[in-house]
């Protein structure tokens, strides 16, 4: 059923995809939740401008598909004399892609938070900023994390599509194991487990805090 | 309660496992079923009864009225989809027609399918295709895996870069360099130890490659030299140098046992080297005679 000697063989090959793997979705990870939480604030912001940015670059970048985005950096730099590594495009890539769907999901939770809040808080003498600093956030941040959790989960996964770009990834070397052994099967099979590994302290870890914060309140 | 998760979790996966094995199965056992309305000649059961007399495989191909062989769709002189037209053109599929005439009668009792270098031999071996005609290149590795057919195209690894580069024979890769190739091929393994301290970057097939060589994400790309002149043909700011390093005899490939099935291709092409219609063919896609 299941071929170990793949996994034994090519353990060291699998642990420095995992490695490019993790790598490149903690910087996506960070990368995509600063920008995604910049877009939520531009996107209610009062300010008209800002608002158009929010909302254009959501709209436009949440409605094509990932390689496309990928390739905007992968080709479509190269056109205008930058070219970055495959990895760098993939990381970028997948942050700008992610960082539409966190806009998204952050948006929702600050919209979240009853109106009254805001208006007590500003009647009383804060600023806008400090408002959503101090009241609006902190209450906005537990609403979001379930959402967040699910966002970095497809993150983590979608950075596959380095291997497309010949990033160097897990998925990357899963396909050379395979064409190396042609046991396809047990190859991709591994390769997931390694995929897990990654992904499901990431559930565990936001259930935890998820836990933790609605203790608090 | 922590435990009753895990335990939880490794059910499911196991269950997922099973499940996807179990669809894997079952596809297979049609697929013989098809193939052997007569009992007794499960080609994977018996190879060597298959190889001793009678023609399981061909009589299935016959029975069924139509031969499917795995070709590339994006290779240039050897199988490439006009987008135009829709059909799909060159030297590997002209020997899949005639394939075809010989068993059926008829070229037009032919499904061709699109293969990549990295799926052509699941998808042979999951009875999806009859055939790989795909510039696919002999080993000893692939022996193991399919039965090949006499040597039908001979081939060679080269490199392709763009005019005026520095890189002019395999000897100026360097460390540093950065080589694309196409991930399942034998030219990536070559060139890894041709030039070991080169990056090999893999693309998932020949269009991605050369696109991602234009886009200047490497410095020279590699593989077999009929296809390099194909990608030469359609960029004229891209060069062939270097000559061949490498013998590639690309070889047609049958599921292992397919005894029958190779020693009628091996027939065919013998048919097409002795009334020269092969060297028509040759000249006809690749421009040239071919190297004795």
């Amino acid at each position: 059923m299941l071929d170990f000697s793949i996994l034994t063989d090519n353990f060291g090959t699998y642990l420095t995809g995992f490695g490019k793997t993790a790598y490149a979705s903690v910087l996506a990870l960070a990368g995509s939740f600063l920008l995604g939480t910049l877009l939520a604030v531009f996107r209610i912001t009062p300010v008209k401008p800002l608002q158009w940015i929010g909302t254009a670059y959501v709209e436009f970048i949440r409605n094509i598909p990932l390689l496309l985005v990928v390739y905007l950096f992968f080709l479509g730099l190269p056109s205008i004399g930058v070219v970055l590594s495959p990895f760098a495009c993939g990381t970028l890539g997948l942050t700008v892609y992610t960082a539409a769907f966190i806009a998204e999901a952050v948006r929702a939770g600050i919209l979240s938070v009853p109106k009254g809040q805001m208006e007590a808080a500003r009647s009383s003498g804060l600023s806008y900023g400090a408002t959503m600093r101090l009241v609006i956030l902190p209450q906005a941040v537990k609403i979001v994390i379930p959402p967040l959790n699910n966002q970095f989960i497809n993150l983590i996964k979608n950075s596959s599509i380095l291997s497309v770009i010949s990033g160097f990834d897990l998925m990357f070397y899963a396909d050379r194991i395979a064409s190396n052994t042609y046991v396809v099967f047990s190859t991709y099979i591994f390769a997931g487990m390694f995929y897990l590994l990654l992904t499901l302290p990431l559930s565990y870890a936001t259930g935890w805090l998820e836990r933790r914060l609605a203790r608090n309140y | 309660m922590r435990k009753r998760n895990w335990l939880a979790i490794g059910l499911a996966m196991l269950a997922l496992t099973v499940l996807t094995l179990a669809g894997c199965g079952k596809k297979e056992e049609n697929n013989t079923g098809v193939a052997s309305s007569s009992p007794s000649q499960s080609s994977s059961a018996s190879p060597s009864g298959a190889s001793a007399g009678g023609t399981p495989t061909l009589d299935a191909i016959k029975s069924r009225g139509k031969l499917v062989v795995g070709v590339k769709f994006d290779t240039r002189l050897f199988g490439l989809k006009d987008p135009s037209s829709g059909n799909v053109e060159g030297f590997d599929i002209d020997i899949a027609k005639g394939l075809a005439k010989e068993l059926l009668g008829d070229e037009s009792k032919l499904e061709l399918k699109e293969v990549t270098s990295k799926t052509r031999i699941p998808m042979l071996d999951n009875g999806d295709i009859d055939l790989i005609i795909a510039t696919m290149t002999i080993t000893e590795e692939r022996k193991q895996q399919v039965d090949f057919s006499d040597v039908y195209f001979k081939a060679g690894q080269s490199l392709l870069v763009k005019k005026g580069s520095p890189i002019q024979s395999v000897a100026d890769i360097k460390k540093g360099t950065k080589v694309i190739g196409v991930k399942g091929s034998t030219s990536v393994k070559n060139i890894a130890e041709k030039a070991p301290d080169a990056t090999v970057l893999e693309f998932d097939n020949y269009q991605d490659a050369f696109t991602a060589l234009k886009a200047g994400q490497g410095d020279v790309l590699t593989t077999d030299n009929a296809i390099l002149y194909g990608m030469a043909s359609q960029d004229s700011n891209y060069e062939v140098v270097g000559g061949t390093f490498t013998d590639e005899p690309y070889g047609i490939a049958a599921k292992k046992g397919n005894a029958d099935l190779v020693a009628f291709v091996n027939g065919y092409l013998k048919k097409l080297h002795d009334s020269g219609e092969y060297d028509k063919l040759y000249e006809k896609w690749i421009g040239a005679t071919p190297i004795q």
